[in-house]
Formats: structure tokens, C-alpha cells, sequence
């Protein structure tokens, strides 16, 4: 348990000290760095062309399928990742319901790919 | 393992400087690459062999004006470069740089933290920093910064599968997700008859190597799969927008990531510090372990001069449709191979 608390401490510490460079170099660019703001530099940039109308967040669906379908297949991960860790103990019995397991995901991922879910128009 | 809580701060502040340094000589090194690949001779001109370019671009950079458009979000658009850049960082605590080393009679560990969920942290320091990307991207309210995060975010996400998916086989060898342990079986020596040859996981697991190598690249955002940041479409991508030392943390979180790939890319499949020499001397094993990462950082400079872009669609079904079941077909087959091993079945 105190390997571990120590271990944790060590990652804490690196988020603070990146948080605390990052901060430090910023810091530093902006008592060094110019600042004169102006109307046309704060525009959007459209490579010159004047901006016609303001940007709505607006995108495909496809976008939304790839992320539920991740959201699936790192769930898979999520079940695959102990039984590889525990794989020795868990033997040829644990085996076979991870080739059950797999077998079901690769069922519904030959649906999605039938259904053009993977293609991207 | 034991030892004062200060001497694993002040290794992770080592580590955390020489990553710093190491990337800006990563930078240098591209150009240079590169301009060999093109037949140039690259920056020449500050100091010798244009050694003190990095230096000469930190300071032009420092001292460019940092702009935020009007229609920003402009708190997540000041915040979201610093996200890059910590996520970039913070996955290099868990890999290990060596075993426990004696320096001044001192036993230092030379890595940060040894988690036992080590391999699992950094993927997760990997799909956090989408996170930089995807919110400066938004926050920017330009269309060409929102098509870059939007094209990062699926790109990132279908090759953490990937990633995630390659690397179970080792796991199912090892049974740990602690790099350091894993990084120590492959210190073993193993003797297929009269051969003796390093028990390497890119022997046994070369598939998954190659699997890796392509996820870490895509998971990266560089060339061939450079998409969101294709310069001939979205002219920079979900950095449009930014300028000045903002732009620098996404420029060092892209650079830091890629060292940090190559160290785990080594450690789990070139035996890490494992060399000749590594075992009686922890500075051979950190030379090699130089070495090894050079030659992969070598390895990403030459994809950069050598493929062209992917076009978007093409990148997807890559992931989805190959890479994702061989991934698959590659778990399933270590874990035979691993029964016939343990001699359950036959």
C-alpha cells in the first residue's frame, strides 16, 4: 500500500510541475510579447477572404457513430485488459469465454460494417 | 524501492528538463533529417551545425504577440494549449529509464513512478490529450480550427483502439501492466537451441509491432496521418487561431508526445535499457535506450520525407477495417500460443 501511495505522489507531483511550467512559460511570454490588439487581427481567419457569417458548430454524424462505436470497442479493451494481465490463472476455461466474448463484438462489428457504418461518404 | 520522497521529485524534475531539452533537439534533428532527405543541409547558421536553431526559435516565439479572436472562448482557448502540453508530459512518469541504480551510495529508482497499471496511464495521458486539441479547436470558433479538432478527435480515438488492442498480447506474456516489469522480462535471455537471443517483444510479438507503430503515428498527429493539421486544406488546423507561445505548447506537446512514444515503444518491444553492458552499468542502459529512441524518432522524420497524406476516409477504414481485427486476430492468436506454452491444450 505505501509503494503504491508513493507512486501516486510522484504523478501528482508531475501534474503540478507541468501545470507550473506550462503556467511559467506563458508568464513569460506575456512580459515579453507585444500586445496590441487591433479589430482586424481579431477576426477569424479565413485566408483573406472577409468572414461572411459567424461559425456555428456544426458537423456530420459520422463523427457521432465513430465515437459510439469507440465507446464499444474500448469497453471490449476494458474487459480484455484484466483477462490478459490474469491470463495464466485464468487458463483455457477463461480463454474460451473471451473467444465467446469476442466472437459476439466481431457479430455486431460485421453488422455495423454491413450497415456502412465504417465507410465514410 | 525505497527511498526519500525528494530524490523521486527531484528525478521527475530531471526527467521532466530532459524531455524539455530533448525536444527541442528533436526539432533540430527533423530539420536536419529532412533537409538530407531533400538533398539541403538544413539550419547552419546558429552556432555550429545550427545547434543553437532551437534556442534561436524559443526566443522568436517568446517574444511573438499572443492574439485571441474576438468570437473565442476565451477562457478555454487561453487553457486548452496548456492541457497538450501537461497530458504530453506527464505520460513520460511511468516509464522507466533503468532499475533501481546506486549513485553517490544513494539507491535511486530512475523512473518517476512504476504503476501497476503503467501501460494503461499512458494511453490514458494519450486520449486526454485530445482533450488540448479538441477544446482549443472549438474554442476558436474558426471553421478550419473545428474541422482539424473534429478530424483529431475521431483519428485519436479510432487508433487508441488500435494502440490499446496491440499491445494485450504482451500483457497476456507478462501478466503485468507495470513497464517496469515488463521491461525487465525482456532483460531475460532466452535460448532457442544453440542460439542465444534477447527475449525482445518484438520477436515474439511482431505483428503487434507493426500494429503499434502505425497506431503510435496516427495517435501522434504526424505524417502520413497528419489530417489535423493537412496545411493544404484546413491551412493549420485546430491551430489556426493561435500564435505566439500558445501555439509553442501545442508545438511541444506534439514533439514531447512523439520522444514519449518512442520510450514506450522501446520498452515494450526493444527491451528498453537492455543492451550489452546494461546490467553491471545503468549509464550503457540509458546510452541504449538513446539509441533506441533516436532510431525510432529516425523513423518518424523518415515517414514524414517519404509517404504522402491520407486522405480522411482512407485513414478511417485503415483503422476500422485492418487494423482493428488483425489487432484482434492477434490477441486471440498470442493467447493460443500461450496455452500450448502453459501446456493446457494438446
Amino acid at each position: 500500500m505505501i509503494i503504491l501511495g508513493e507512486n501516486w505522489i510522484a504523478i501528482v507531483f508531475m501534474i503540478v510541475a507541468t501545470f507550473a511550467m506550462g503556467m511559467l512559460l506563458l508568464t513569460l511570454a506575456r512580459i515579453v510579447a507585444p500586445t496590441k490588439p487591433s479589430e482586424a487581427k481579431s477576426r477569424p481567419y479565413e485566408s483573406g477572404i472577409p468572414d461572411v457569417k459567424p461559425v456555428r458548430p456544426q458537423f456530420t454524424a459520422r463523427f457521432y457513430v465513430i465515437a459510439m462505436l469507440f465507446v464499444i470497442f474500448d469497453l471490449e479493451a476494458a474487459f480484455i485488459y484484466p483477462w490478459a494481465v490474469n491470463f495464466d490463472l485464468l487458463g483455457l476455461n477463461g480463454f474460451m469465454h473471451m473467444l465467446v466474448f469476442i466472437a459476439l463484438l466481431f457479430v455486431s462489428y460485421a453488422y455495423a460494417w454491413k450497415k456502412g457504418a465504417l465507410e465514410w461518404v | 524501492m525505497d527511498q526519500p520522497i525528494w530524490i523521486t521529485f527531484f528525478v521527475s524534475f530531471i526527467i521532466l528538463n530532459v524531455l524539455l531539452i530533448g525536444m527541442a533537439y528533436v526539432t533540430w534533428f527533423e530539420r536536419k533529417v529532412l533537409a538530407r532527405f531533400q538533398d539541403r543541409l538544413g539550419p547552419t547558421r546558429t552556432g555550429p551545425a545550427g545547434l543553437l536553431q532551437p534556442l534561436a526559435d524559443a526566443v522568436k516565439l517568446l517574444g511573438k504577440e499572443d492574439l485571441v479572436p474576438a468570437a473565442a472562448d476565451k477562457w478555454v482557448f487561453l487553457f486548452a494549449p496548456v492541457v497538450t502540453f501537461m497530458t504530453a508530459l506527464i505520460a513520460a512518469a511511468v516509464i522507466p529509464f533503468g532499475d533501481t541504480a546506486t549513485i553517490f551510495g544513494q539507491e535511486v529508482n530512475l523512473f518517476p513512478a512504476d504503476l501497476n497499471v503503467g501501460a494503461l496511464f499512458i494511453l490514458a495521458a494519450g486520449g486526454a490529450g485530445v482533450y488540448g486539441i479538441i477544446l482549443g479547436g472549438w474554442a476558436s470558433a474558426n471553421r478550419y480550427s473545428l474541422l482539424g479538432a473534429l478530424r483529431s478527435a475521431a483519428q485519436v480515438i479510432s487508433y487508441e483502439l488500435i494502440l490499446g488492442f496491440s499491445l494485450v498480447g504482451i500483457f497476456i506474456m507478462t501478466g503485468t501492466l507495470s513497464l517496469r516489469e515488463i521491461m525487465l522480462r525482456q532483460h531475460e535471455t532466452l535460448s532457442i537451441g544453440p542460439l542465444e537471443v534477447s527475449n525482445w517483444f518484438i520477436l515474439s510479438q511482431p505483428l503487434a509491432f507493426v500494429l503499434f507503430m502505425i497506431g503510435a503515428v496516427a495517435e501522434t498527429n504526424r505524417a502520413p496521418f497528419d489530417l489535423p493539421e493537412a496545411e493544404s486544406e484546413l491551412v493549420a488546423g485546430f491551430h489556426t487561431e493561435y500564435s505566439g507561445f500558445r501555439f509553442s505548447l501545442y508545438f511541444l506537446g506534439e514533439y514531447v508526445s512523439m520522444i514519449v512514444v518512442s520510450l514506450f515503444a522501446t520498452t515494450l518491444f526493444l527491451g528498453g535499457t537492455s543492451g550489452p553492458g546494461a546490467e553491471e552499468y545503468w549509464g550503457l542502459g540509458l546510452l541504449w535506450l538513446l539509441l533506441k529512441v533516436v532510431a525510432f524518432l529516425f523513423f518518424y522524420v523518415w515517414l514524414r520525407a517519404t509517404l504522402p497524406r491520407f486522405r480522411f476516409d482512407q485513414l478511417m477504414g485503415l483503422a476500422w477495417k485492418v487494423l482493428l481485427p488483425l489487432a484482434l486476430l492477434n490477441i486471440l492468436v498470442t493467447a493460443f500460443f500461450r496455452l500450448i506454452a502453459n501446456g493446457e491444450v494438446f
